[in-house]
């Protein structure tokens, strides 16, 4: 992965402008009848730490040979305790 | 905080992101975009201190941390993908600057292209299964039983047990098969992952499933009504979602 492709289009603007959002807290139900909190972790992690796009490049910040999933579930399981008093 | 803020990158989106309504994110940080053509990602600035590489290493074994960040995390995905077609990057996706998002923006291109309109007017549903034992409840020990004496009605006992659990597993398994097949055809992608630890589910019964679906909106009700049909007291099911398409933004490497 390449951040100088050949017939790379000029940058526009250095830095890029970042454009604000409105940033709110949401009020509103994230789907019909499901608050954020009744998602169990243990189903987000599924998602967050084996999906989502995985970026290799140079830009990111190295956490090479750091296997992010492994990790993350080694900690969950020696941090049961916590979970399972939890509501 | 020493140095320049790092840029924590949630998800790609198509540019420009009309009327985008965000929540904070992680760490309660404002959302921004950065824009690159058609493309735009949604970040926010973090801490160098708290997310960089080394922090970053010893913070994934806090489960505190690592709750809150992916709440935080999925809440801005979520939002997004309640408005817009949303390709959701890996957690702790973390850049330097938003010079080096635009440039991923970039480098990327067709990748993220790709994922946006694999996902597009389509959702994210997950199905997971457990396998119950079924079968009479153990009859209280008769006289004929107690012939064998108490021991041996024990044992008896614990075997129908043993057997029944067994069983159960070897149904749920083939229904859950059954299952994945039926819901399968009911989409345009599915992901199966691996049981999920029953320490961390804290349900007991063993998971004969755990799966998710990429389906056309349009699919999502016959979905639901498929999975709901194999819900049975030998195999329990339970629906989550709609999610943002986590599970299917997969892109192939260049």
């Amino acid at each position: 992965m390449t951040t100088q492709p050949n017939g790379a289009r000029p940058v526009t603007t250095h830095p890029v402008t970042a454009q604000p959002m409105t940033a709110h807290p949401v009020t509103a139900q994230p789907w019909p009848g499901r608050p954020y909190e009744e998602i169990a972790l243990v189903d987000l992690l599924d998602r967050l730490l084996a999906g989502g796009v995985v970026l290799t490049g140079e830009v990111t910040i190295s956490l090479a040979g750091v296997d992010l999933v492994h990790l993350s579930l080694r900690a969950l399981i020696s941090s049961v305790s916590t979970l399972a008093t939890r509501p | 905080m020493t140095g320049a803020p790092l840029c924590y990158v949630y998800a790609i989106v198509d540019a420009p992101p009309h009327h985008l309504e965000v929540c904070p994110g992680v760490d309660g940080a404002a959302v921004t975009t950065v824009e690159r053509g058609e493309l735009a990602a949604v970040v926010s600035l973090v801490d160098r201190d708290r997310f960089g590489a080394e922090s970053l290493r010893a913070k994934l074994e806090d489960l505190d941390w690592l709750e809150q960040t992916a709440r935080a995390h999925h809440q801005v995905i979520d939002t997004i993908a309640r408005q817009i077609p949303v390709a959701p990057l890996r957690m702790a996706t973390i850049l330097w600057d938003e010079r080096g998002v635009a440039e991923l923006l970039q480098a990327n291109r067709p990748e993220f292209t790709e994922v946006l309109e694999r996902v597009r007017g389509r959702e994210e549903w997950g199905v997971k299964a457990y396998a119950v034992p079924v079968g009479p409840p153990d009859a209280p020990p008769g006289p004929a039983e107690s012939a064998g004496g108490p021991g041996t009605t024990y044992l008896m006992r614990k075997r129908g047990q043993r057997d029944r659990a067994r069983q159960a597993v070897q149904t749920g398994a083939d229904l859950a098969r059954q299952l994945h097949e039926v819901l399968t055809g009911h989409s345009v992608a599915a992901r199966v992952y691996p049981p999920q630890d029953p320490r961390l589910s804290g349900r007991t019964e063993p998971m004969a499933l755990n799966a998710a679906y990429l389906v056309a909106a349009a699919d999502a009700e016959s979905l639901r009504a498929a999975a709901a049909r194999f819900d049975s007291p030998g195999l329990r099911v339970e629906l989550t979602g709609p999610w943002a398409p986590y599970s299917f933004a997969e892109v192939s490497q260049p």
